[in-house]
């Protein structure tokens, strides 16, 4: 199990501050869900920690700086799936999957016969082994999000990080996707962070949260310390009422003016 | 406990799924479609030499094969040194721009991208043609080739930084209509710069109308940077399938994105700047010879590459055929074929993706 350890991170774009001061620690098989109005920066803090944004800051697995790995030693460590992935409409489910073990295929060489099996049997977990032939164009809203999770978890690293995992899915997709991770979480000690714009989807699975604002971080601690009426109400400019549900963990509720 | 695949019954190897690999099948079928234009294009030509006796020829030059065609020896030297030369130009000139269009296509992640379209062509026609008018002696064979080569890297260069000022991100369209400007640009100078030097028009026109008919001199200068060039776009089929995603998450997969763009940019150049060197402009080929296997093998790069080269380089030997036979004695530019039969497949495909993006 691996523990990511975040420190002053800040991410400067078009010489404006959109990230400053970040600090986080997520213990080996612990789930980070950030949370936060539109703007307030989840998705560049994932980008950020996957390498496609340039930052300033520690970022640590397991004391290993990823900042200066190379990004196929970087990608051994973090896998990210993106809010909206670009997915090829003709590549097969298969070949997608395996683009997560590209870290591993030497530059110019070709995919080995470990790389197939690990992500076989990664489609087979998923339960997509019977769509390994289908294309992703040909797929439906919860089928692509599984989709891309296996080809993130064909990466076989410790650390995941998934922006949104859940947009556009239907409530019954949104709580497979959430489970799903949940499990392989579980089975392999895999340390999540997800941004989650559902409040209470983030309250009932992440053991720990973080609220950005305008960049900063404005609370974090274990949901029932993140989630209450008066930061959400300060923050997203919303009012709610927070009930407390099964198993202690916060809910969200909407309250009309 | 990064130890994934624990679960059990999965066979190995995992097979399944595995529809983007390049088929013995297929490439057999390539293979044998370039050998039967190839054998056409030996067969046709405008002096009246029997097929027989050409076919009888052939055989005796198979090794271990001895066999008397009874051509005589100005017919064997057509053969040799038109017909043989002239087949091979135009296999190579038709390989090089299919998988240089297969290779920006790659790299641009737009199937509209294409040597032609893309500013590389009239890059390179505008600087040969500089380099035929300014050059005093007849020592441009060796400039030639450099000269173009600046002229499709400058024209791609162009039209890619005009499409991203122009719009970001803003896709096929953009890059395509940039590179029609560019085009249109360069080859206003190119005009310009003939003008200067009129006692050269009528050689500067020949080559911007395209022609394999360079023999073998034209062969062995362009070989070197057709192989080159070639190899280089092979060897990235695979990486530019993880390009499809897109630069920000084959970076996150681990892959110097913007390294393997230029190498294949610059191949893609490489190949497009010999091609123009050696035969002029040629349009078309890049961007129909790609998408036709695409439909036929699906869109890995790992298959569309060494297949349409294959591919192109037979469609460009029936065109040369075509050109020389149709008006016989008289000869067709082949520009003139492949634009014939190119351009409304271009609009065909353009209406196919717009049908798809909707």
């Amino acid at each position: 199990m691996s523990r990511l350890a975040v420190s002053d991170l800040s991410v400067v774009l078009d010489r404006r501050t959109v990230l400053s001061g970040i600090g986080l620690d997520v213990g080996g098989g612990g789930w980070l869900a950030v949370i936060g109005a539109n703007g307030a920066g989840k998705s560049t803090l994932l980008r950020a920690l996957a390498g496609v944004l340039p930052c300033a800051g520690e970022v640590l697995v397991d004391d290993v700086p990823v900042r200066r790995l190379r990004p196929r030693d970087r990608a051994r460590l973090l896998a990210y799936a993106p809010q909206s992935p670009a997915l090829p409409v003709d590549m097969t489910v298969f070949d997608y999957a395996l683009l997560g073990r590209t870290p591993y295929i030497p530059y110019l060489g070709r995919e080995g016969r470990r790389d197939r099996e690990v992500t076989a049997s990664v489609l087979e977990r998923l339960d997509l082994s019977s769509f390994a032939t289908r294309r992703l164009g040909h797929l439906s809203g919860g089928e692509r999000q599984r989709v891309v999770l296996a080809r993130a978890l064909t990466q076989q690293a410790p650390v995941l990080l998934l922006d949104e995992p859940t947009t556009a899915l239907d409530l019954g997709h949104q709580q497979q996707v959430l489970e799903l991770v949940d499990r392989l979480r579980l089975a392999d000690g895999l340390t999540v962070v997800t941004t989650l714009h559902d409040l209470s989807l983030a309250g009932q699975y992440a053991d720990s949260m973080m609220l950005l604002s305008g960049g900063r971080v404005a609370a974090s601690g274990i949901p029932a310390e993140v989630l209450t009426g008066e930061l959400i109400g300060e923050h997203f400019e919303a009012r709610v009422r927070v009930a407390t549900g099964p198993g202690g963990r916060p809910e969200v509720h909407l309250e009309r003016p | 406990m990064t130890d994934l695949p624990r679960s059990s019954g999965v066979p190995g190897g995992g097979t399944a799924g595995q529809a983007a690999r390049l088929s013995p099948a297929v490439t057999a079928a390539a293979v044998a479609l370039l050998l039967a234009s190839m054998l056409a294009g030996l067969l046709v030509g405008a002096a009246d030499i029997a097929p027989r006796s050409v076919l009888i020829q052939l055989l005796d030059w198979l090794p271990f094969v001895s066999a008397d065609s009874g051509l005589a020896p100005v017919e064997l030297s057509l053969l040799t040194e038109i017909r043989l030369p002239r087949v091979l130009l135009a296999a190579i000139v038709g390989g090089l721009l299919a998988v240089a269009g297969a290779g920006y296509q790659g790299v641009f992640r737009n199937p509209l991208a294409d040597p032609y379209l893309l500013g590389a062509a009239a890059g390179a026609g505008l600087t040969t043609t500089a380099a035929i008018v300014f050059s005093k002696g007849d020592g441009e064979a060796i400039g030639i080739p450099a000269a173009a080569f600046v002229g499709a890297v400058g024209g791609v260069l162009l039209a890619y930084a005009l499409g991203n000022a122009a719009g970001r991100g803003g896709g096929t369209a953009t890059l395509v209509l940039a590179g029609v400007a560019v085009t249109s640009f360069l080859t206003a100078i190119q005009t310009f710069l003939q003008q200067l030097r009129v006692e050269e028009l009528q050689r500067i026109y020949a080559w911007i109308l395209g022609n394999v008919g360079g023999g073998w001199g034209q062969v062995t200068l362009v070989a070197p940077y057709a192989i080159v060039s070639v190899t280089v776009m092979l060897l990235h089929g695979r990486l530019l399938d993880v390009l499809s995603v897109g630069d920000d998450e084959a970076v996150t997969l681990g892959l110097n994105a913007a390294r393997v763009r230029l190498v294949v940019l610059f191949a893609a150049s490489l190949a497009t700047a010999a091609a123009v060197a050696v035969s002029g402009l040629i349009g078309f080929v890049g961007i129909v010879v790609p998408h036709v296997v695409r439909r036929l093998t699906g869109s890995s790069y790992r298959v569309v590459l060494p297949i349409s080269l294959i591919g192109g380089a037979a469609f460009l030997v029936l065109a040369d055929l075509i050109a020389r036979t149709v008006l016989a004695p008289a000869e067709l530019p082949i520009g003139v074929v492949t634009a014939f039969f190119g351009a409304p497949f271009f609009v065909a495909v353009l209406r196919m993706t717009r049908r798809v993006e909707t």
